[in-house]
């Protein structure tokens, strides 16, 4: 048995180094919004021929337009997606495109676009998640019949969630990272998939608590975590390997998408034996010497 | 008879086939050619059609992909804004923007975008929509004007007197109070005549205005428009400050449900046209969809190669299991139909893991049953029943998740739309696959194919 119960701090440690940069920034930066929350610019030129989109992509870019998105619509159109941009650099643009492409461009709508989603959609997400927190802490400390268990799993997830806001946070100052509506949904990923990996190791606790075995939630919750180390780790390298492969080898409109995913789940992974089930036992020690 | 392990493996043999018509690609080139042997034709998924006891049933068995992934139709919707006072233009936009949001999420349109676009005079909505089949139901549904306004008489004899005077546009003015302040409309009827009626509860701004305006008219009459046709003009006899009032203006119980959902979907404050329509392809882009499919085929690869390198022939089939628990997640996304979209296929993904979670839960317990020394079978047996209480746990807390996301009531305080939707909407129907996958696909593989030594 691996005596797991002994290295508390360690956790505390590890938890802390990650959260509490990733906490200040978030803080004293925020997020930075990419144009799904804020709005644009959206912008419409025609060409007389067929011309490729990846020449488009590549002049706009090396004009410095902040592209979000680009279509390809019918008639030699392409609907181009922006962060905010003044009248003089989309003329920029098209004299830029007039050199590569040998044609300038017809400028068809150059319009102020507000965001896909709104203030009100974002709010209601923030409900609909916080009576979903409210809802797994019931159910938790219903099937468990114990409300610590079911508080643990919440704090572990809250664990989750900054990690993962607190690290775009950072990624936002220092790289320019934005968070989108893709993100929302990382978010809720993450959400989802740490109270699984929660419940899973608090399950043999449970189990091994209605049994025989003697000794406090410590003792009980070392023996529990050995037990289901091969599982958490074999589940581990399998979502490892996938996210791996989506943030190396997918598309560049996904990478940070993907990445959100990968830090939400290794966290995910993390936070149930090393956050969850150390609250269990400091709750305890926090009972005993109550007494 | 399903006690029979050999039986529902057949039977699931059956299901598998089944499943891989349904889930056969659309539009694909078979071209094989072995010695004299050649086949040259163009695969399509089946289309059920046929008629049963009268009705007339057709499917069809496509995928359905999102906007970001393949694209769809690109409508520009222009506001009429000369009625509207310049200050209050961007609110009104904004109004519109979310009714119309509200509307096309109502009629099942899956993830549109519905963005406001502003420039110099020109007030316009943008709606992209996936798919480019139901072009002009959507364009129906946008068009609907169900244009409530609440307009007072100008003329003061008009008002207070004689049930003869008709009100017109002309001899009414607006009191501001329009269809935007309503919080909701439901058919009910009246306590009186039994007639049906159609109940609005206005929102705490709309109460107050109503409130305002009703202490201001009593004695007088307060039309009601609908479309700029007035319905009724009932007489108010004690201000209203509950913001409770009533429209009965001798509807039948059908024409009250209509009236009474589109007030719900919410009235336009602005009228619009359709001013532009046509496709367009994915927001995400095209070369980067393809490259992130087979970097997530990759990654499935390798999850299956790990899981046979773990467990040999156990992985083996739950690989198999996998394989089945695609094919019929796939399945139901094309017969319900779901529309597939990049959070939705997140959910898919983090389903795809919580199965095989499942697998390994079991097959490690396995594990400990057989270094107590329990026979093989027992111990499958022991390893299945005691994975199940966390198995259980674990995905009932993401099914109470998936509900909540997906708010299947329609609570106004929760979200009732776009991606968040689709994303609890995938991951609730994987999560309930994995749950038959995991426990009655592999174990039945397990009972019928797997033998070892004891």
């Amino acid at each position: 048995m691996i005596r797991f119960s002994k290295y508390l701090w360690v956790y505390l440690l590890v938890s802390a180094i990650v959260l509490v940069p990733g906490v200040y920034s978030l803080v004293r930066f925020g997020l930075r919004p990419a144009i799904d929350f804020t709005g644009g610019t959206l912008l419409e030129i025609q060409f007389s021929r067929d011309v490729p989109q990846n020449i488009v992509e590549l002049v706009a870019n090396k004009d410095g337009l902040a592209l979000v998105s680009i279509q390809k619509t019918s008639s030699n159109t392409y609907l181009l997606r922006m962060k905010p941009e003044g009248s003089e650099n989309v003329a920029a643009f098209q004299t830029s495109l007039a050199t590569s492409v040998g044609e300038i461009p017809e400028v068809v709508r150059n319009e102020t676009v507000g965001p896909v989603l709104g203030k009100e959609l974002l709010q209601k997400t923030l409900a609909a998640a916080i009576m979903a927190v409210i809802g797994i802490l019931l159910y938790v400390a219903w099937a468990f019949k114990n409300v610590r268990f079911g508080v643990a799993a919440i704090v572990a997830l809250i664990h989750d969630l900054l990690v993962v806001v607190g690290i775009f946070s950072l990624l936002g100052k220092y790289a320019g990272v934005e968070v989108d509506t893709l993100f929302v949904t990382a978010i809720l990923t993450t959400m989802s998939f740490s109270v699984h990996d929660t419940i899973v190791v608090f399950d043999r606790i449970r189990e091994l608590l209605r049994g025989k075995e003697k000794g406090g939630i410590a003792e009980i919750s070392d023996m529990a975590l050995t037990q289901t180390l091969g599982r958490s780790l074999a589940n581990s390298f399998t979502i490892l390997f996938m996210l791996l492969a989506l943030v190396l080898l997918g598309g560049v409109t996904i990478r940070w998408f993907a990445l959100a995913l990968l830090i939400g789940t290794i966290s995910g992974t993390y936070s149930s034996p090393f956050v969850a089930t150390p609250i269990l036992i400091f709750w305890e020690r926090l009972a005993k010497k109550q007494k | 008879m399903l006690k029979n392990p050999r039986r529902i493996f057949l039977l699931l043999v059956i299901l598998a086939v089944l499943l891989a018509v349904v889930d056969l690609p659309e539009n694909y080139r078979v071209k094989i050619r072995v010695k004299t042997i050649s086949i040259d034709r163009v695969i399509n998924p089946p289309v059920l059609a046929f008629n049963a006891l009268g009705i007339r049933f057709r499917k069809e068995l496509k995928t359905r992909l999102g906007l970001d992934l393949s694209g769809g139709t690109h409508l520009v919707l222009e506001a009429d804004m000369k009625d509207i006072p310049s200050g209050d233009r961007t609110n009104a936009l904004e109004s519109s923007r979310q009714v119309i949001e509200r509307r096309i999420n109502f009629f099942g349109v899956s993830e549109p975008i519905v963005q406001s676009a502003i420039s110099r005079d020109s007030y316009r909505i943008i709606v992209e929509m996936p798919g480019v089949t139901d072009v002009e139901k959507a364009v129906a549904t946008i068009g609907q004007t169900a244009l409530l306004e609440f307009r007072e008489f100008t003329d003061q004899n008009a008002a207070t007197g004689s049930a003869l005077a008709f009100p017109t546009l002309a001899n009414t003015a607006s009191v501001n109070i329009s269809g935007g302040d309503l919080r909701r409309a439901a058919v009910a009827f009246s306590s009186q005549t039994g007639e049906p009626e159609v109940a609005l509860e206005f929102n705490s701004d709309g109460a107050k205005k109503f409130s305002d305006v009703t202490t201001r008219l009593v004695g007088k009459s307060l039309a009601i428009f609908l479309d700029d046709m007035p319905i009724t003009w009932p007489r108010v006899n004690t201000p209203i400050t509950d913001g409770q009032a009533v429209i009965s203006g001798g509807f039948t119980a059908e024409e009250a449900r209509r009236l009474a959902l589109q007030l719900n979907a919410g009235a336009l404050p602005v009228p619009v046209t359709v001013v532009e329509k046509r496709t367009v392809g994915a927001t995400l882009g095209a070369a980067s969809v393809s490259q992130s499919i087979r970097a997530g085929l990759l990654g499935l690869a390798i999850v299956a190669v790990f899981m046979i390198a773990l467990y040999g022939r156990l992985g083996m089939l739950a690989v198999a299991a996998l394989v089945l628990y695609g094919l019929l997640t796939f399945a139901i996304f094309r017969w319900i139909p779901i529309t597939l979209t990049l959070p939705g296929v997140a959910g898919f993904l983090l389903s795809i893991g919580m199965a095989v979670d499942s697998n390994i839960l079991i097959f490690e317990r396995y594990k400990e049953e057989r270094r107590h020394g329990k026979p093989w079978k027992v111990a499958m047996e022991l390893g299945f029943g005691k994975a199940w209480d966390s198995i259980r746990d674990a995905n009932v807390t993401t099914l109470l998740t998936c509900l909540i996301l997906f708010n299947p009531g329609n609570w106004a305080f929760l979200p009732s739309s776009g991606m968040v939707r689709g994303f609890a909407v995938t991951l609730f129907v994987g999560v309930l696959v994995s749950l038959f996958t995991g426990i009655v696909v592999t174990r039945t593989f397990i009972r019928v194919l797997y033998k070892e030594k004891s």
